[in-house]
């Protein structure tokens, strides 16, 4: 983290803040898309066993 | 009109990767809690799918994971004297506590209800104490204050081959406690032999370590009796049957070598050989613990049990 200042027209990202921003968001789209994969599997295996009534 | 939306004000933007994050799960000891936890479930009698086994040990991780996040975040002060841990995200200032106060909350909840869905909720209850214990019991209460700090908070490591036979089963049986007395009897003269090398950082961190409050030599006397009370427990899966005679002959070995290490380390008390025995102990114990559960599995495997 970095200590920010507020200009008046607001804040403009350093290269820094704006990659590590990209790579968690980046990363939470893929957490998000893991757990609808996982739920999604998890579903399907359920079923097939017969866990499901 | 006001002028507040001008007033210069002080923010902070995070410059948190995700790597950040993942060091907060402590994936070194998320990864043993996975091995111990796939080793329990491998044992158990009774599995459905195996897809839904690597779903639950893939909850269990991320409830070691979560346990991890709240212990950085409650320990952070602690962190940030100690050199082993100086630099991890929090105390370098990468992470904010409260960040990791909410990544941890949620992944606990996440992992728990994830065990219950996928498995049952007697695996689910368990691993939610389990989380409890290690953040509650021996984070926020026991750590700072008794030397037996490791001995009582070593329950939450040892629980995760537990956790894993619940998820199979849907039931408790002898041979996961068993392992989960291993763990635990293993632990302390794991971390005692690691305290004894960390000695100074514990006592500016102000963490009752037990060579810190006893003093060293107090500590040798009980890294020594653990080691010996850990031979003939090892001996125990074998003796009860559920493991064969190649981990039997593992655990008297390597049970054999704990103790001659344990015994180095406790005649030897000066200078640079005495850190030596104790470094060596401290290796040799995750040698140790990693073999007693890989020929478990090994034996499993093989169809030798």
């Amino acid at each position: 983290m970095m200590p920010l200042t507020l200009a008046p027209d607001g804040h403009r990202l350093t290269e820094a803040e704006a990659r590590a921003r990209r790579l968690r968001n980046r990363a939470i789209g893929l957490a998000l898309a893991g757990t609808v994969a996982l739920f999604w599997v998890v579903t399907m295996a359920k079923i097939a066993h017969g866990g499901l009534h | 009109m006001t002028d507040i939306g001008w007033q210069e004000q002080t923010q902070r933007l995070s410059l948190a990767e995700p790597a950040d994050y993942w060091a907060l799960l402590k994936p070194r000891v998320m990864s043993l809690v996975v091995f111990t936890a796939f080793v329990g479930m491998l044992i158990a009698p009774h599995r459905g799918s195996i897809l839904l086994d690597a779903v639950a040990l893939f909850a269990i991780a991320l409830g070691a994971g979560a346990s991890g996040a709240l212990n950085q975040w409650w320990d952070a002060d602690i962190d940030a004297v100690m050199t082993r841990t100086k630099n991890r995200p929090i105390p370098a200032g990468r992470i904010t506590p409260e960040a990791a106060l909410g990544f941890g909350l949620t992944l606990s909840v996440a992992s728990v209800l994830l065990l219950g869905l996928v498995a049952n909720w007697l695996a689910a209850g368990l691993l939610a104490f389990t989380v409890f214990y290690y953040v509650v019991v021996y984070s926020m209460w026991l750590k700072r204050l008794t030397p037996q700090n490791i001995v009582v908070g070593g329950a939450a490591g040892a629980l995760p081959p537990v956790v894993a036979w619940a998820a199979a089963t849907g039931s408790l049986a002898w041979p996961p406690l068993v392992l989960f007395a291993l763990i635990f009897l293993w632990t302390p003269p794991h971390f005692w032999a690691l305290a004894l090398l960390k000695c100074d950082d514990y006592a500016r961190a102000k963490v009752p370590m037990l060579p810190v409050v006893a003093g060293p030599d107090a500590t040798r006397h009980q890294i020594l009796a653990y080691a010996v009370v850990l031979l003939p427990l090892g001996l125990v899966p074998w003796a009860t049957g559920f493991a064969g005679p190649l981990h039997g002959a593992t655990a008297l070995v390597g049970g054999a070598v704990f103790v001659a290490l344990a015994f180095r380390v406790w005649t030897i008390r000066e200078g640079a050989a005495a850190r030596t025995a104790c470094g060596r102990l401290f290796g040799f114990s995750i040698l140790h613990l990693f073999l007693l559960f890989a020929v478990l599995a090994g034996e499993r495997l093989a169809g030798l049990v």
